[in-house]
């Protein structure tokens, strides 16, 4: 060949491919071999030695494209990290809004751009600090949040109309964000000048995560006001994050950890239409969260991939007009599950080629995980550590200067390419059997999810996955110390002194009549929830007096587990 | 006497992490063990009182939110309220150093903590039910 590539043609290539596996990769062979007869992904997709143009000779031109635009598989924006880096939002919560706000104080000093808030199960499950179920649970692994002062606490001193905050939280969402709108209210904030997110993405829980109180049906319902409040009332304000991270968490494989989050967002897209909203209205706002593990180029086509089916299924399925209807954009969080306990500071560099995957995939928002994690929540070293490593990527490695530096890439193209056909497989097969809900309600889904994670169990048993440390350079490390992060054990007497104090000092009429409103609003199908809840909060309402009333009209979930 | 080995694997209180726990019940069934799994959310009381009906073996909880402490008291004082001693209580999950020492202190038999291989656990539990015997 002694064309340029532009006039190569394919069947040459695949021609000379043909002939160097003949000739120099089998004589290289006879004398050396291969590893392995065939190499996976570690989501199971076969790859070769190789890859050539003649791998993406038939891919749509306009399938990769040029960043910005249609179908974003490039990127989002034009310009990406060369206009600003991505945010760097480390997550963080434990004990109460004081202790928590003086961590979020710390990582702001140290360069962090974004907040992310990591809630305490009670509050993640609707149950106020003082209920018999969150003993022993309060502010250990996030922060307790009762009521507004709790709220006014953990943000303190913080600038919202400046700083992004994200609340991670689900199926009391609503009443978080209820909280977060009565604070900027307070102090006077402009609500379309607040930016943020509240995760609120509550089919992946009922999936993965599990963090669920009321049936599906109530519970995506609240979604739906959570997203048609947001977009009416609080312009740059992200009202979901729709997430893959928690589904690959619970064991799933990177492509189902896209396709079941795909299946997600058509759901709630759906709902939301239903309300007479035109979808241009309000899918800009729609935000996304994934996992970036630790299969380096597996990883950036999944974002690439992801990118191009969003933009596909916004445009072709749901009429979308405005391109910020069809970009993707998705904070990122390392791989919580790929950390160990043995020889736990080589967690730093599973961490930092995470990290560096989610820049070279294009993501708007990082969160890297600490070293400590397979002990306990990360201490402020750790996180400092792992926000340094961020800064590390955007200052000195010189990656932030080129716009998706990979694409063109034949491999990477080409994995692209493979994800993006399999994501639309499986979006298919959910369609076909009856959509999301009814494939949640039969765990469908977490059966996948639940035979990935066993046969990952099998292959670090068996050693074909290998883990430092865990199957592999195993270490006698029965004298390792290590300084975890320590849990107060005044937390729960602080917060639930504060928790009754506002009880104590509230109009209890004023608060039984709203919550009497608050079941007539959930009755009405086409009510919003977002009011009423808002008043409430103003009114020293708890948490858990709001859950407990709609648990009397709506009641719980439980799940049929299947393994 | 059938010499299957009965197993109640349990979640308490409000984690939702299931997992290892799945991982562990299949795991466990794939070797021929009996296993009951409660579901997600369970209370002390539940999964004690849900022990002792099935008369299992061994009782498995897993905690991924850092509870252990508040947890197995509690589990270890409704053991002995319903009058059994021969129970074999197991934790899981992730857990720090000094609370392993402890748990094993109170009475926990193993800690069997994230990336244990599969096949470890299996012998771990059918070691446990050897060294205690017959009933």
């Amino acid at each position: 060949m002694s064309d340029t590539l532009s006039h190569a043609r394919t069947d040459e290539i695949a021609q000379a491919v043909e002939d160097w596996e003949r000739t120099e990769v089998a004589e290289f062979i006879a004398r050396a071999p291969e590893r392995k007869e065939q190499f996976y992904t570690l989501g199971d997709f076969p790859v070769k030695r190789t890859y050539t143009a003649a791998d993406i000779a038939d891919t749509p031109l306009e399938d990769i494209g040029l960043p910005g635009k249609y179908p974003f598989t490039r990127g989002p924006y034009p310009t990406m990290y060369r206009g600003r880096n991505w945010t760097m939002r480390q997550i963080a919560g434990f004990g109460t809004g004081e202790d928590t706000n003086k961590r979020f104080k710390f990582l702001i000093e140290q360069g962090q751009t974004g907040i992310s808030t990591d809630f305490d199960m009670p509050t993640l499950m609707g149950y106020d600090s003082d209920h018999p179920m969150s003993d022993g649970e309060v502010g250990r692994e996030g922060v307790a949040i009762d009521t507004l002062a709790d709220m006014r606490a953990l943000l303190d001193g913080i600038d919202l109309e400046k700083i992004s905050v994200s609340l991670t939280i689900n199926p009391t969402a609503w009443i978080l964000l209820a909280m977060y709108i009565a604070l900027c209210e307070e102090r006077g904030y402009d609500l379309n000048k607040v930016s943020g997110t509240v995760q609120a993405d509550i089919l992946k829980e009922y999936m993965a995560q599990k963090e669920y109180i009321f049936p599906i049906a109530p519970s995506v319902r609240i979604v739906r006001d959570i997203i048609s409040h947001s977009t009416r009332t609080m312009k740059r304000y992200n009202p979901i994050n729709i997430s893959g991270y928690h589904i690959s968490e619970a064991g799933s494989s990177p492509l189902h950890e896209a396709a079941f989050t795909l299946a997600n967002l058509i759901v709630y897209v759906e709902e939301v239409l239903k309300t007479g909203v035109e979808v241009d209205d309000f899918a800009p706002r729609l935000a996304f969260f994934f996992v970036c593990q630790a299969d380096f180029f597996e990883e950036i086509a999944k974002f690439r991939a992801l990118r191009r089916c969003y933009a596909k299924i916004m445009k072709e399925r749901f009429g979308a007009k405005k391109p910020e209807s069809m970009r993707l954009r998705f904070h990122c969080q390392t791989a919580a599950a790929s950390l160990t306990k043995p020889q736990y500071m080589v967690n730093v560099m599973r961490t930092t080629t995470q990290a560096l995957a989610a820049v070279l995939g294009g993501a708007q928002s990082l969160h890297t995980n600490g070293y400590d994690e397979a002990f306990a929540i990360p201490t402020e070293h750790a996180m400092q550590l792992a926000l340094r490593t961020q800064q590390v990527i955007a200052d000195e490695t010189g990656v932030t200067q080129v716009v998706d530096p990979l694409g063109g890439s034949y491999f990477v193209e080409s994995l692209t390419n493979d994800y993006e056909k399999k994501i639309f497989e499986i979006l298919d097969e959910v369609e076909e059997r009856g959509g999301a809900i009814k494939l949640i309600e039969e765990g469908w889904f977490q059966k996948h999810i639940a035979d990935f994670a066993y046969e990952t169990a099998l292959r670090k048993q068996s050693g074909e996955k290998p883990v430092i440390g865990v199957n592999r350079y195993v270490m006698d490390e029965s004298h390792v110390k290590i300084e975890v992060h320590p849990y107060d054990e005044t937390t729960a007497k602080r917060q639930i002194d504060r928790t009754r104090s506002v009880r104590a000092g509230r109009d209890e009429a004023r608060v039984q009549a709203l919550l009497d409103e608050l079941v007539a609003v959930a009755r009405d199908e086409s009510a919003n929830v977002m009011p009423v809840t808002i008043q409430l909060v103003k009114e020293g309402a708890t948490m858990g007096d709001i859950v407990e009333k709609l648990k009397t009209i709506w009641g719980v979930y439980r799940e049929t587990p299947v393994f | 006497m059938s010499t299957q080995i009965r197993v109640l694997l349990a979640k308490v209180g409000l984690d939702g992490h299931d997992r290892g726990v799945k991982v562990v019940a299949r795991t466990l069934r794939d070797a021929g063990m009996d296993v009951v799994y409660s579901g997600l959310h369970r209370t002390p009381e539940e999964v004690v009182t849900a022990a002792v009906q099935e008369d299992v073996d061994i009782l498995g909880v897993s905690l991924l939110s850092g509870v252990q402490m508040t947890v197995f008291p509690k589990i270890f004082a409704l053991l002995k309220e319903h009058k059994v001693e021969d129970m074999i209580v197991v934790a899981g999950g992730v857990m720090p150093d000094e609370d392993v020492i402890e748990l094993k202190r109170m009475g926990v038999a193993e800690v069997l903590l994230q990336d244990t291989p599969p096949q470890h656990i299996i012998d771990t539990l059918t070691g446990l039910v050897k060294a205690r015997g017959d009933r």
